[in-house]
């Protein structure tokens, strides 16, 4: 059976001479139909460069990406963005602020042509846990945790069988995370959805996906599975100083 | 032995269309030369709490406190100039954000090598050196570059590392260090509290650590206070907290992913109307 994402060698350089930045160096890793994989690594490793070169919203300078078998098309059709989207760390900067969340679900399906946007924007309420008293507020009048709650929403309108999640909860509170944790979790059985998880947060990762990835300075230090993490079975350094760190402070 | 810092009846208020908020409310504590923790969701009040004793809260707001004394001077009634005195070289604050502690016209080797002459009279160049070594010690790799540079020319993380670096260097007796940690990575926020353990161990430093990590904060501090909706809800030595007695100690706690956890369902936190009584 072939993965539902392959992505190979994939490589990405920003700018060019001395302002080159090589953000990603030759990562590759596979999502089967219906998982949860992980990208954990410290900021600046390339993790959110990953998924934007995933979705057309950084270039790919090198290796490829195959989607349920076929090869990403540049630019990237409306029939990738039915298929795969993308859900955002800040809610804010994601979500128009002057828009209505009627308004912010609505878009994607306008765009897309689709007729049944009553019942989607109602459904896709009630699926993020927010019921239809949401649907003609403002972001400012949301909380944290519900703004992402519309970031999600709106990812899923399209009924897309992929999303990628770029560190979803990190800006919320332990309390509301829990709750956004739990809502993907159930989401992704429900609907059978497949997700890329990037976290920095080793403990959100290991909840999560069943396999992840360790990355550093762009590059893909070792793949591993969730038992492998609690068995403390990694064979990188890298990844066993994560590992302690994610214990707290010990003192000397 | 007195403690250094000793706080009762601590409020603060901001005006509102529906009159005052009061957003810290009755908080009492008193801290020695140890590491206490402030711990809470955001909103709850542990910025306003620490800006308070500092004398920083913004000129809307209302302080008042039945008791506010930083080795016994009454800091309620501190004149501008027994601020000027105190803060800095005696008792400092780090900042979520560093664009509010850098000074964007200076260097930050400039920002730093002061910091430390205040201190005392250190001759130039043994400035220079102490500077890159904090450079050095908070993990920044190339420390004359950053040295040399202007706060704008650093990355985020970069700018809180240097401010970090900075407040470290005067060595203050009262350190309110106000999620300097939280957007550093893991590995690096560990260097940064081995400095401030050495600085609680070796020079008897009293620290105030504010953070909404209560996993990190039970690891690193001796006492948590915890904050809910404006005030302590729970005082517990670090080692005890996983036998918390308030609800929402123990919701927060139980919140957290675990790399050891199972993929169940994270347990869910909900209010009881009560705490805010
Ligand atoms: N649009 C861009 N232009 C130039 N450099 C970029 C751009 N986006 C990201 N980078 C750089 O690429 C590297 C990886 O960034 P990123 O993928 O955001 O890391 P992470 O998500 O792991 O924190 C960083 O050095 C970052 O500064
Ligand atoms: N300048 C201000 N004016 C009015 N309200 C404020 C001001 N600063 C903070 N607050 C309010 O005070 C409360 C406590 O804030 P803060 O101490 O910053 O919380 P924390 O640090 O625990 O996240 C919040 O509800 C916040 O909105
Ligand atoms: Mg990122
Ligand atoms: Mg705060």
């Amino acid at each position: 059976m072939t993965a539902l994402i392959e992505v190979r060698d994939l490589a990405v350089t920003f700018g060019s001479g001395r302002q080159q930045v090589r953000a990603v160096r030759g990562v590759s890793f596979d999502v089967e139909q219906g998982e949860s994989f992980g990208l954990v690594g410290e900021s600046g490793s390339g993790k959110s460069t990953v998924l934007r070169a995933i979705c057309g919203l950084a270039p790919m300078t090198g290796g490829t990406v195959h989607i349920g078998g076929k090869p990403l098309k540049t630019p990237r059709d409306p029939a990738f963005y039915q298929q795969v989207q993308m859900v955002f760390q800040d809610p804010y900067g994601s979500i128009h602020p002057r828009h209505t969340i009627d308004r912010v679900l609505s878009e994607p399906l306008a765009i897309h042509g689709f007729k049944d946007a009553e019942t989607r924007i109602e459904r896709a309420l009630e699926d993020v846990g927010l019921g239809r008293g949401f649907r003609f507020r403002y972001p400012h009048q949301l909380s944290g945790g519900q703004r992402q709650r519309v970031a999600i929403a709106r990812a899923l309108i399209l009924e897309p069988q992929i999303l990628l999640l770029d560190e979803p909860t990190s800006a919320l509170d332990a309390s509301i995370q829990a709750e956004v944790l739990n809502l993907l979790d159930a989401l992704r059985v429900d609907k059978g959805l497949t997700y890329v998880l990037v976290s920095h947060d080793l403990a959100v990762v290991s909840h999560m996906c069943r396999r992840l990835l360790v990355m550093q300075h762009g590059q893909a230090v070792e793949e591993l599975t969730r038992d492998a993490l609690q068995a403390r079975a990694a064979t990188k350094d890298y990844t066993r100083q994560l590992l302690v760190a994610s214990e707290g402070f010990k003192a000397p | 032995m007195t403690d250094m810092l000793q706080v009762k009846g601590l409020n603060v208020a901001f005006p509102s269309r529906d009159g005052p908020v009061r957003v810290v409310r009755d908080v009492s504590f008193t801290l020695g030369r140890e590491r206490l923790g402030i711990v809470g969701e955001s909103g709850s009040g542990k910025s306003q709490t620490g800006r308070a004793i500092l004398g920083l809260t913004p000129a809307s707001g209302t302080v008042t406190a039945d008791r506010l004394t930083f080795d016994g001077i009454d800091l309620r009634k501190a004149s501008a100039r027994t601020w000027r005195s105190l803060r800095g070289p005696r008792m400092s604050m780090i900042m979520q954000d560093p664009k509010y502690s850098l000074n964007p016209v200076m260097t930050i080797g400039r920002q730093i090598v002061e910091a430390y002459r205040r201190r005392g009279n250190a001759a130039r160049g043994d400035a220079r050196s102490k500077a890159i070594a904090m450079l050095e010690a908070v993990q920044i790799r190339d420390p004359e570059r950053v040295f040399r540079a202007y706060p704008h020319e650093l990355s985020g993380g970069m700018g809180q590392r240097a401010m970090i670096a900075m407040m470290l260097i005067a060595e203050p007796d009262l350190l309110i260090a106000d999620e300097v940690t939280s957007a550093l990575d893991v590995t690096v926020q560990l260097d940064v509290l081995k400095i401030l353990d050495d600085l609680v161990r070796d020079r008897g430093m009293g620290l105030i650590f504010i953070s909404h990590d209560l996993r990190l904060v039970s690891s690193f501090c001796d006492r948590v206070l915890v904050m809910y909706a404006g005030r302590v809800v729970e005082q517990i030595a670090a080692r005890d907290l996983k036998n918390a007695q308030h609800p929402y100690t123990q919701g927060l706690l139980n919140c957290l992913p675990q790399i050891d956890g199972d993929s169940a369902p994270l347990p869910t936190l909900t209010r009881d109307p009560a705490w805010l009584a």
